[in-house]
């Protein structure tokens, strides 16, 4: 793995060092490629760009489906922050979506370790089990969600919000595959060298799976952050509403206020594009340092 | 410093035993290769030794304690793997350290240790690099040195030298050899070369399809090879192996012609194998009884192989570097009869 890192990387890296950024297409294909890439691009940004020029109009506007705002307002962003409620289920979604991150990094990569480097009767079995959960898609799962929050009194609560995400059946799965990328050696040198198995899991296999381990925690928060079926059947009160939630509820009275969702929905991409920005330098550091090794 | 005893040592992976009645007494500070052809058990015995496997019958002791059911870091040993083990995200300093994470000694007197055993190991100026700044021969280093620094009873190499190159291999093979008389520990050592066995063992351990084929000195195992593996196995080129008839009186008749008489009493009319290293073939012998042209001329310098073809298949002989034989010139082969090995042709047992 680490010697196919270093023949597929380095090249391309320094070619991009030695020739800088790209040198105008030359011939009918290149040219080809590049509108496709350019439609994606477009494609990709236009909801975003789109949302913000929303939140930049006065709500008699919002129908006028004009990318540049007539009279640009920040009024929008004005009444969001000011509006208390803004506030809370800013703060609720962050704890939620950085407790289940840090959650499900944790339980995934130690379940998956397990699977991955230890023999014991039925480990396919709970491999398989675990991979069968992902075939059930969340709407179906909500219902029994639901009765059991019920009978155990997590109804509007944080644990309610939180519990089905606390671990993940796609990161144990991702966990397991890139655990057994650390050679088996590296486990015995430590074994012999008096660790027990948590702090060989903990100090020696962890750091090898960094690039791994960042790329779930970004998954896992977006996908706590933008979660919206499980959070809006859970919470009651005002005060639990996660901003999905919340952002919602903004056109829950006589007409949907589209201007406001869409500056609340601006001002959540902040914290997932800090998210990402942090982590996204540990998923590069660590295919360097994978590259290198070996 | 311990000695190490195997008793009966019986490995299976399901149904299928791999290693079958292995015993073996290393003595204390004693340096003993295991070698054999890829597959034959040493790394599972080393692995068994270490802890990494459960025994399936038989016993280990170390210092004259059983082990069996002691975990691998209460058995008092150290391992250094084929491919180093040294970890990419720690520094050298660090990785030699880890060795000692679980001792409870004091900080400064661990941060000594580190010291010497990188000093020791010419190391020193390297403690705070990554593994990834260092050269194959340092990562080897930096992983005998994790080792050392626990100092173990025991020291267990699985084939330390194998990644590294030619020259290096050669220079890390003087090297281990030299730290073990400094610091006189008992060494374990596997490889399938047979020049590292033979250039760094006090005993080679000669396995197969996990039997045991010979234990003995490199001199032992070189000159009174117990049977035809073996004495195929070590050396290089490979022994001839020349099929032939005992004879009433001494004399052996050769598959490849003629008659040579080993001045032995043999038992008569078996079929036996006659072992002759190249290096003991010679042209110009007075009793040449091998007959061959050569086919092929491999010059060494001081001296040059030749491959002549008999009767009976090739075989390779020795010839003055200064004036071989041309090719397709008919030699004739002889070799003292001090030098020949007798096999019995069934079993492959050495008849002495
Ligand atoms: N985990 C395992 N399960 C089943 N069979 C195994 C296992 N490990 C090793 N074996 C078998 O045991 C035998 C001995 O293997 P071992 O690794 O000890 O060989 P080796 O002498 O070290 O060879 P090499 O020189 O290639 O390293 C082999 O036939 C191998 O297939
Ligand atoms: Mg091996």
């Amino acid at each position: 793995m680490a010697v196919t890192d270093e023949i597929a990387i380095k090249p391309s890296s320094e070619a991009l060092l030695r020739d800088g950024p790209g040198k105008p297409p030359r011939n009918m294909g290149q040219i080809l490629r590049f509108l496709l890439l350019f439609a994606g691009g477009v494609l990709m940004v236009m909801p975003i760009a789109f949302m913000i020029s929303t939140s930049l109009k006065w709500p008699h506007e919002v129908y006028n489906l004009n990318f540049i705002p007539e009279e640009p307002t920040l009024e929008n962003y004005t009444y969001v922050l000011e509006d208390g409620r803004f506030y809370w289920w800013f703060l609720n979604s962050i704890v939620i979506a950085v407790i289940t991150t840090i959650s499900s990094v944790l339980f995934d990569s130690l379940v998956g370790y397990t699977l991955c480097k230890f023999r014991f009767p039925g480990r396919y079995i709970v491999f398989i089990a675990i991979l069968s959960t992902l075939m059930i898609p969340t709407e179906m799962l909500v219902i029994p969600w639901y009765l059991m929050s019920q009978q155990f009194g997590w109804l509007d609560t944080y644990w309610g919000i939180m519990f089905p995400g606390l671990m993940t059946a796609f990161g144990t799965f991702l966990m397991k595959q890139f655990f057994e990328t650390v050679p088996d050696d590296f486990i015995e040198a430590a074994r012999i060298d008096g660790l027990n198995e948590l702090q060989i899991w903990w100090t020696v296999a962890m750091p090898l799976v960094r690039p791994a381990l960042a790329a779930l925690a970004i998954f896992v928060f977006l996908g706590n952050w933008t979660a919206f079926i499980w959070p809006l059947i859970v919470t009651n009160s005002v005060e639990m509403y996660t901003l999905p939630v919340g952002l919602s509820s903004f056109g829950d009275e006589a007409d949907v206020a589209w201007e406001l969702i869409m500056t609340g929905a601006a001002i959540s991409t902040i914290p997932t594009l800090i998210v990402f920005l942090i982590f996204q330098r540990f998923i590069i550091r660590g295919v360097v340092m994978a590259g290198l090794k070996g | 410093m311990a000695n190490l005893v195997l008793r009966d040592l019986v490995k299976s992976y399901d149904k299928t035993e791999v290693l079958h009645s292995i015993s073996l007494a290393v003595e204390d500070g004693e340096f003993v290769v295991f070698v054999g052809p890829s597959g034959c058990g040493k790394s599972t015995t080393l692995r068994l030794i270490a802890g990494l496997e459960e025994v399936t019958s038989g016993t280990i002791e170390i210092a004259g304690r059983v082990v069996n059911n002691l975990e691998p870091k209460d058995r008092d040993i150290a391992m250094v793997f084929q491919n180093y083990a040294i970890y990419p995200h720690m520094t050298v300093r660090k990785n030699i350290g880890f060795g000692l994470r679980s001792s409870k000694a004091p900080k400064a007197e661990k941060h000594k240790r580190i010291e010497s055993v990188a000093e020791l190991l010419g190391m020193t100026a390297y403690l705070d690099r990554k593994p990834s700044q260092l050269s194959g021969g340092q990562r080897q280093r930096v992983a005998i040195g994790r080792a050392m620094v626990r100092d173990p009873a025991v020291f267990l190499f699985d084939e330390p030298l194998s990644n590294l190159d030619a020259q290096l291999r050669t220079q890390m093979r003087l090297e281990i050899k030299k730290l073990h008389q400094r610091v006189g520990s008992t060494i374990v050592f596997v490889t399938h070369d047979q020049v590292e066995a033979m250039t760094m063992a006090d005993r080679i351990v000669i396995m197969k399809d996990g039997h045991i084929q010979q234990v003995g000195t490199p001199a032992e195992v070189y000159h009174q090879p117990a049977n035809t593996f073996v004495a195929r196995f070590i050396g290089a080129p490979a022994m001839n192996m020349i099929p032939g008839v005992a004879r009433p009186g001494g004399g052996v008749a050769l598959s490849t012609g003629g008659t040579l008489d080993l001045g032995r009493a043999l038992p008569e009319g078996r079929d036996i194998i006659l072992g002759i290293r190249p290096e003991d073939l010679h042209t110009g012998h007075d009793t040449a009884v091998i007959e061959g042209a050569v086919n092929l001329r491999e010059p060494l310098g001081h001296e040059t192989l030749i491959y002549v073809e008999t009767a009976n298949g090739d075989v390779i002989a020795k010839a003055d570097g200064r004036t071989p034989p041309e090719v397709g010139e008919v030699v004739h082969l002889g070799a003292a009869p001090e030098n020949i090995h007798v096999f019995d042709a069934a079993t492959g047992e050495a008849l002495r």
